[in-house]
C-alpha cells in the first residue's frame, strides 16, 4: 500500500534515474525590438483601454490535426484584449503590419552568446512561425530562428553538459487579467528579442540543474547586453525519471527555485509509478476502469444538501454527477508532491476538460458539507463498494460535468498504464500543476516574411567582439579595477548580479566605496535574507536608489540594511518614504553644528576643565538624535572641531 | 552549386538528406523548397525540431537521400490522429439559403504542410466548411474556383468571366454569390460587377484577407463568415466588398462597390467607402446585420439583367506637376476610347495639357475628370483651368473614384456605341457611384484631440 502522507526525503533523485533538459530564455538588451523599431522598454501602467480585442483560429495541419488546448479556448469563444500603449508598440505587435527585418543587434549578440558556449552558428538563419495560440502573441504565433548548434558547458564538477540548440525569438505579450471569456494582453513586452538556449537531458540531479542554469545565466550577463531583473530571464524544463516520461514544465522564474521544481517533480512521476504498481496489484485493469466506471446523476440524493458548493451549481440548474473508480480506494488522497494529492490531478484534467471549477473525491468524504448519509447513498447508486473503490462526484451544468468526469475517467485508466505526457506550470512553492496535453510535434512553419539572413564573416567578427570574458579574466579585472579582495571578488562572481554590480560600480564608485557596494550583495542582502526579510522583493531599482541615497549622503551606510528590509517589506515605497518612515532623514551639516554646538554651551563647564577628553561627553549627547542621521565619523570631526573653537576662545 | 550538389544525389524537396560539410560538420533534414532560388550556395533543410537552416555547400559537401518526401508522408499519415470537427455540433437539417462561393484568388483557407511548410490552398466547399464550419450553419455552401491569380494580376477579361459565372448561379437561383478575391484590385472588380449587374435580385459578396489564413490571427475565417452571411441574410441586392471594419474581430462593414477603395497597405480595416458611409455592419458573431444606408435596390426586388463587356482602351492617368502633354498624345495615337483623368483638387491638370486634352475629344476619346483628393466632387466651374477643360470637352467624374470612374467608362464605351450617351452615363448615377449631397460627417479625421 502506498503511504497516503509523503515523505520527501524517502526519495533520492540519484535513484530515481533522473534526467532533466533545460531551455533558458533570456531578454537581450537591444535598442529595437526583434522585428520592428519599437523600443524595448516596459511601461509601468497598461493604458486605460484595451485597443482591441481578436480571437485566435486553431489551424489545421495537413494532416488534420488540432492543438486541443487551442481548439478549446476557441470553442469557448475566448476573447484576447490588448492594451497597446503607443511609446512600444506599433502595428507590427497588433499584427496589422507585416514584421520588418531580423534585428542585427539582436542576431550578433545570440551569436557571441552562442560562441562562448562553444557552438556552431548555422551558415543561413531562417525564422519560423512556432503555433502559439494562447493569445501570448497577436500573431497566433511565435517567431524564432536556430542560430547556432551544439555545444557544451562544463559544470564545476568537470562533467559537461551539451547544449543543443541556440534560437532567437520573440518574447511574447504580458498577461494582465483574466475575466470570464476575456484575457487582456499588454504589448509593451512583446517583440523584446529573447535567447533560448536548450540543453540536452544531462542534467543528472536538481543540484546539477541549478549550476547548468547559473552558469549559463552568468555566462549571458557577461555580454553586458542582456537584461535585468525579474522576469527577464526564464526558464522552462524537461523532466523525467527511470520509467517515467518527459515533462514540460513551464516558467521557472526564479533560479533558486529550479531544484526544487526538479526535486518534486521526479517525486511526483515516483509516486505516480507507485500508485501504478498499487492497482496492478490490486488487479485493476484500464477495461475495468472503461466497464465499471458509468456517469451517473445523483442530483436527487443531493436536493437538501449542506453542502455550499453544491447547492450553488444546483441554484444555477447544474446538477450533481458521481463516478465510480474501481479499486481506487485510498489512492485519490495519495500526495504526489507536498500538498497535491493524485485526486489533484484529477481536479485538473477535470477543469481544463469540462471547465468546471473541481470534484469531490471519496478519500476526502464527508467533508465539504457532504454527509456521510450523502456519501454512503451516491456509493450505493453508483454500485461501489466502501473501502474497495473510489467516488468522484462533479456538480455543475451538465454537459461540463460530463466532460469533466469522462476526462476524470480517462485519467483514472491512464494511472494504470503510467504517466500522461504533460505540460506543468510551475508554482510558487516548487510544485506544479497541470497546464495542458504537451502539443504534438513542434508546429512549425518558414515566416515568409522576414528573408533569411547569412551569417557572413562580417557578422561573426562582430559577434567575436562581444564574446563574453572568461570567468577568470572577469575575477581578475573586479580586483584590480574595483579594489575587492580575492574573496570579494569571487563570491561576486557567482552573484547573479554581477553585471548590476559593475555598472553601479561604475556609476557611484567614486562617491560611495565600489566594496561597500560589493558587500550589500555579499553581506547585507544575505543577512536580510537570512534574518527572513523578504529581499526577493527588491528589485534593481530599490537598491540603486538606495546607493545613489548614499552617494547623493541622504542616508548613511549604518542604516542601509535598515532601508533594505523597509523597502523589501513595503515594495510599492521609495527611498524618500523610507527615510520618512523610518525617522532617519539625513541631516544638514548647519543643523548638526548647531546641535554639537547646543550641546558644547551645556557641557561648557566639564569640557573647560577635560578638554579634548570631554568629546565622548559630548557624543553622547548629541548621537541618539543623529544616529542613521550622519555618520558617526562626522559628527566627531564636527565636536572636536566646536571643542577646540571653544578652547581657543577660552584660551 | 547548391543545386548541382542536389540533381547529383536525386534529392527532391520534401525528401530528407544528410549533408555532410568539407569541414566534416554533418547536418540531417528534410530539403525545403529556397524561396530566394539558388542564388547563393546554400540548401535550405528542416532539423527535426521543426526549425530551418541554411546549410553552406561547396564542391567537396556531399548530400544523400536518407527517405523521400513519399516515404515520409505515408509514415506520418499513418500515425495521424483522428480529425477533430472545429465545431462539435452539426447544422440544423431544414432549408437554408443557398449560398455559392466563387475563388478567383488569394487564400480565403488553407492548410499547412507541416513537413515542408507549403501552404495549399483549400476550396473545395468541404474544406472550406472544415476550416470556417461556422459558415454551415448560416447556408448550404456551393464553391467553384474559377481561376487563382494573385490580384495584381487581375485583368478585364476576367471581370467579365466572373461575371458570367456569378450570373449563372443567380440564375440557378442562389441566394447570394460570395467572390473570394485578393484585395489589391479588388475594388475594380467590385465597381464592373456592380455596372454590370444593372438588375440584380440578390446580394453579390466580395471578400478576401490581409492576413493569410494559415496564421490562427488570419481575418480570412471571420470575413467570409461575415460574407456568407450577407450575402445568405442580406436585405439588400448591391454589390459589396465585405471586410473587417476595425482592428477587432468585433464586426465587418459591407461597402458599395462603387464607393470602396483600399486605403491601407496592411490593416485588416484597409477597406474604406469614400465619400459615403458604408452601407451595413456586419456582426458574425452575433449573426446580425446592422443597414447603415438606404438600399438602392432591395432583396429579390428586381430581375437579373447582366450587361457584361469592358472595353480595353481606357487608361487612367493621374495628372503630377509638369506632366508632358505627349503622355495624352500617345494614348490617343494609340487609339485610346476613354481616359480617366485623376486630376489636382477641383479637377484640373497643367493648362498646357489642354490643346491635347481638346484635339482627343476632338478623336472622339471620352476624357472624365476626377480627383486625386479621392474626397469631395470636381467642380471645373471654380477656376479659369476647370472652364477651359470643360470647353475642350472634358466630363467631370462628380464625385466618383477615380478607380471606379475608370471602370464605368470602360463599361460604357463597351455598351453604348453613342459618344454622347456615354457621355451622359458617366455623369448619372447607376448604382450609387454619383451622390448629388455629401454631408459633413462623411469625411475621415484623425484622432488628434
Amino acid at each position: 500500500m502506498v503511504e497516503a502522507k509523503l515523505d520527501v526525503t524517502k526519495y533520492d533523485p540519484r535513484k530515481l534515474g533522473l534526467r532533466v533538459g533545460l531551455e533558458i530564455h533570456q531578454q537581450l538588451d537591444t535598442k529595437h525590438k526583434l522585428f520592428c523599431s519599437c523600443p524595448t522598454k516596459l511601461v509601468e501602467q497598461p493604458p486605460e483601454k484595451p485597443a482591441f480585442a481578436r480571437r485566435l483560429r486553431p489551424t489545421r495541419s495537413e494532416l488534420g490535426e488540432v492543438d486541443i488546448a487551442a481548439l478549446f479556448e476557441w470553442r469557448k469563444g475566448r476573447v484576447y484584449e490588448y492594451y497597446a500603449p503607443d511609446e512600444c508598440s506599433c502595428l507590427v505587435e497588433a499584427d496589422e503590419e507585416p514584421p520588418h527585418s531580423l534585428n542585427r543587434d539582436a542576431l550578433v549578440i545570440g551569436l557571441s552568446i552562442a560562441l562562448a558556449l562553444n557552438a556552431k552558428p548555422v551558415d543561413e538563419v531562417h525564422v519560423m512561425r512556432k503555433i502559439v495560440i494562447d493569445g501570448s502573441n497577436t500573431t497566433g504565433f511565435q517567431r524564432t530562428a536556430i542560430i547556432a548548434l551544439g555545444g557544451y558547458i562544463e559544470l564545476p564538477s568537470g562533467k559537461k553538459v551539451r547544449i543543443q540548440t541556440i534560437a532567437i525569438e520573440e518574447d511574447a505579450a504580458r498577461k494582465v487579467d483574466e475575466r470570464g471569456n476575456s484575457v487582456r494582453f499588454l504589448l509593451d513586452r512583446m517583440g523584446v528579442p529573447l535567447i533560448e538556449i536548450s540543453t540536452a537531458p544531462d542534467i543528472e540531479t536538481p543540484e546539477e540543474a541549478y549550476e547548468t542554469a547559473f552558469i549559463i545565466g552568468q555566462l549571458m550577463r557577461l555580454t553586458g547586453k542582456v537584461k535585468r531583473g525579474i522576469g527577464t530571464i526564464r526558464q522552462d524544463l524537461n523532466v523525467s525519471i527511470k520509467g517515467g516520461v518527459k515533462t514540460e514544465i513551464k516558467g521557472v522564474q526564479r533560479l533558486d527555485l529550479l531544484p526544487k521544481v526538479v526535486l518534486y517533480e521526479a517525486i511526483r512521476q515516483a509516486r505516480l509509478l507507485e500508485i501504478r504498481e498499487e492497482l496492478r496489484k490490486r488487479g485493476i485493469s484500464p477495461q475495468d476502469v472503461e466497464r465499471e466506471s458509468k456517469i451517473v446523476d445523483v442530483t436527487e440524493i443531493f436536493k437538501n444538501t449542506k453542502c455550499r458548493i453544491i447547492k450553488r451549481a444546483l441554484s444555477r440548474g447544474g446538477r450533481v454527477y458521481a463516478v465510480k473508480l474501481p479499486g481506487f480506494h485510498g489512492l485519490l488522497g495519495v500526495e504526489v508532491q507536498p500538498g497535491r494529492r493524485f485526486g489533484t490531478e484529477l481536479a485538473d484534467y477535470a477543469r481544463f476538460w469540462g471547465g468546471v471549477g473541481g470534484i469531490f473525491h471519496s478519500d476526502e468524504l464527508p467533508g465539504y458539507g457532504i454527509s456521510e448519509e450523502e456519501l454512503s447513498k451516491v456509493f450505493e447508486v453508483v454500485g461501489a463498494r466502501k473501502g474497495v473503490d473510489a467516488v468522484v462526484i462533479v456538480a455543475d451544468e451538465p454537459k461540463a460535468a460530463r466532460k469533466a468526469l469522462e476526462a476524470v475517467i480517462e485519467r483514472a485508466k491512464m494511472a494504470i498504464i503510467g504517466i500522461p505526457k504533460e505540460t506543468r506550470a510551475a508554482l510558487p512553492d516548487g510544485t506544479t500543476k497541470f497546464m495542458r496535453p504537451q502539443p504534438g510535434a513542434a508546429r512549425m512553419y518558414p515566416e515568409t516574411d522576414i528573408p533569411p539572413v547569412e551569417i557572413t564573416d562580417d557578422i561573426l567578427a562582430e559577434a567575436n567582439k562581444l564574446k563574453p570574458v572568461h570567468p577568470l579574466v572577469k575575477l581578475k579585472e573586479l580586483k584590480t579595477k574595483y579594489g575587492l579582495s580575492e574573496q570579494l571578488a569571487q563570491q561576486l562572481l557567482r552573484h547573479v548580479h554581477l553585471d548590476f554590480y559593475e555598472y553601479l560600480a561604475e556609476k557611484y564608485g567614486d562617491k560611495v566605496a565600489p566594496t561597500y557596494i560589493a558587500s550589500i550583495f555579499i553581506n547585507i542582502l544575505r543577512n536580510l535574507e537570512r534574518e527572513g526579510v523578504p529581499v526577493e522583493n527588491l528589485s534593481e531599482n530599490h537598491i540603486e536608489d538606495v546607493v545613489r541615497a548614499l552617494a547623493q549622503r541622504k542616508i548613511t551606510k549604518d542604516v542601509v540594511p535598515q532601508v533594505l528590509e523597509f523597502l523589501a517589506k513595503n515594495p510599492t515605497k521609495n527611498v524618500e518614504e523610507a527615510i520618512k518612515a523610518l525617522g532617519i532623514g539625513a541631516i544638514s551639516l548647519e543643523e548638526v553644528e548647531k546641535l554639537v554646538e547646543e550641546a558644547v554651551e551645556a557641557l561648557k563647564e566639564e569640557i573647560m576643565s577635560r578638554g579634548m577628553a570631554a568629546l565622548s561627553k559630548v557624543m553622547g549627547r548629541v548621537m541618539p538624535v543623529l544616529r542613521g542621521k550622519i555618520e558617526g565619523r562626522v559628527v566627531a570631526e564636527i565636536v572636536k572641531k566646536k571643542i577646540s573653537e571653544l578652547l581657543e576662545k577660552h584660551r | 552549386m547548391a543545386r548541382k550538389l542536389l540533381e547529383k544525389a536525386g534529392a527532391k524537396i520534401g525528401d530528407l538528406v544528410r549533408i555532410v560539410k568539407s569541414d566534416g560538420s554533418v547536418y540531417e533534414g528534410i530539403l525545403m523548397p529556397r524561396y530566394m532560388a539558388f542564388s547563393k550556395p546554400i540548401i535550405v533543410i528542416k532539423l527535426s525540431n521543426g526549425y530551418n537552416i541554411g546549410v553552406r555547400v561547396d564542391d567537396k559537401t556531399v548530400v544523400e537521400v536518407l527517405k523521400t518526401r513519399e516515404q515520409i508522408l505515408r509514415e506520418a499519415a499513418a500515425g495521424a490522429p483522428a480529425v477533430i470537427p472545429l465545431i462539435e455540433e452539426k447544422p440544423p437539417s431544414g432549408p437554408k439559403p443557398r449560398v455559392v462561393i466563387v475563388g478567383t484568388g488569394g487564400t480565403i483557407a488553407s492548410r499547412i504542410e507541416y513537413e515542408t511548410g507549403a501552404v495549399k490552398p483549400a476550396f473545395s466547399a468541404k474544406e472550406l466548411l472544415e476550416a470556417v464550419p461556422e459558415i454551415g450553419f448560416i447556408a448550404e455552401i456551393e464553391s467553384e474556383v474559377l481561376f487563382n491569380i494573385l490580384s495584381e494580376n487581375m485583368r478585364p477579361e476576367m471581370w467579365e468571366k466572373i461575371v458570367d459565372s456569378v450570373a449563372k448561379y443567380i440564375q440557378e437561383g442562389f441566394d447570394g454569390v460570395v467572390v473570394a478575391h485578393g484585395t489589391d484590385t479588388m475594388a475594380y472588380t467590385a465597381a464592373a460587377l456592380a455596372f454590370a449587374f444593372q438588375g440584380l435580385p440578390v446580394p453579390i459578396v466580395l471578400v478576401g484577407a490581409q492576413r493569410s489564413s494559415d496564421r490562427p490571427s488570419s481575418d480570412a475565417a471571420f470575413n467570409l463568415h461575415a460574407a456568407v452571411l450577407t450575402a445568405a441574410k442580406a436585405p439588400f441586392a448591391e454589390v459589396v466588398v465585405v471586410m473587417h471594419g476595425e482592428p477587432s474581430d468585433s464586426y465587418a462593414l459591407a461597402h458599395r462597390g462603387v464607393r470602396v477603395r483600399k486605403m491601407h497597405t496592411s490593416r485588416r480595416d484597409a477597406f474604406q467607402s469614400i465619400n459615403s458611409l458604408p452601407l451595413a455592419k456586419i456582426w458574425p458573431a452575433q449573426n446580425r446585420i446592422e443597414v447603415l444606408l438606404k438600399p438602392l435596390r432591395k432583396r429579390r426586388e428586381q430581375e437579373l439583367v447582366v450587361k457584361n463587356g469592358f472595353e480595353r482602351k481606357v487608361a487612367l492617368v493621374k495628372y503630377y506637376p509638369g506632366m508632358d502633354s505627349e503622355i495624352i498624345d500617345f494614348l490617343v495615337d494609340r487609339g485610346y476610347r476613354g481616359i480617366v483623368l485623376e486630376g489636382t483638387g477641383l479637377g484640373h491638370v497643367g493648362e498646357w495639357l489642354i490643346p491635347s486634352i481638346r484635339r482627343a475629344v476632338e478623336e472622339g476619346v471620352v476624357v472624365v475628370m476626377t480627383s486625386q483628393c479621392l474626397f469631395g466632387r470636381v467642380n471645373m466651374n471654380v477656376y479659369t483651368t476647370g472652364r477651359k477643360l470643360l470647353a475642350a470637352g472634358v466630363v467631370p467624374g462628380e464625385d466618383m473614384l477615380p478607380e471606379t470612374a475608370f471602370v464605368k467608362l470602360a463599361w460604357a464605351l463597351k455598351q453604348f456605341d453613342d459618344i454622347n450617351e456615354v457621355k451622359k452615363i458617366m455623369r448619372t448615377n447607376l448604382v450609387g457611384e454619383i451622390a448629388a449631397r455629401h454631408t459633413l460627417d462623411v469625411y475621415p479625421r484623425w484622432n488628434h484631440g
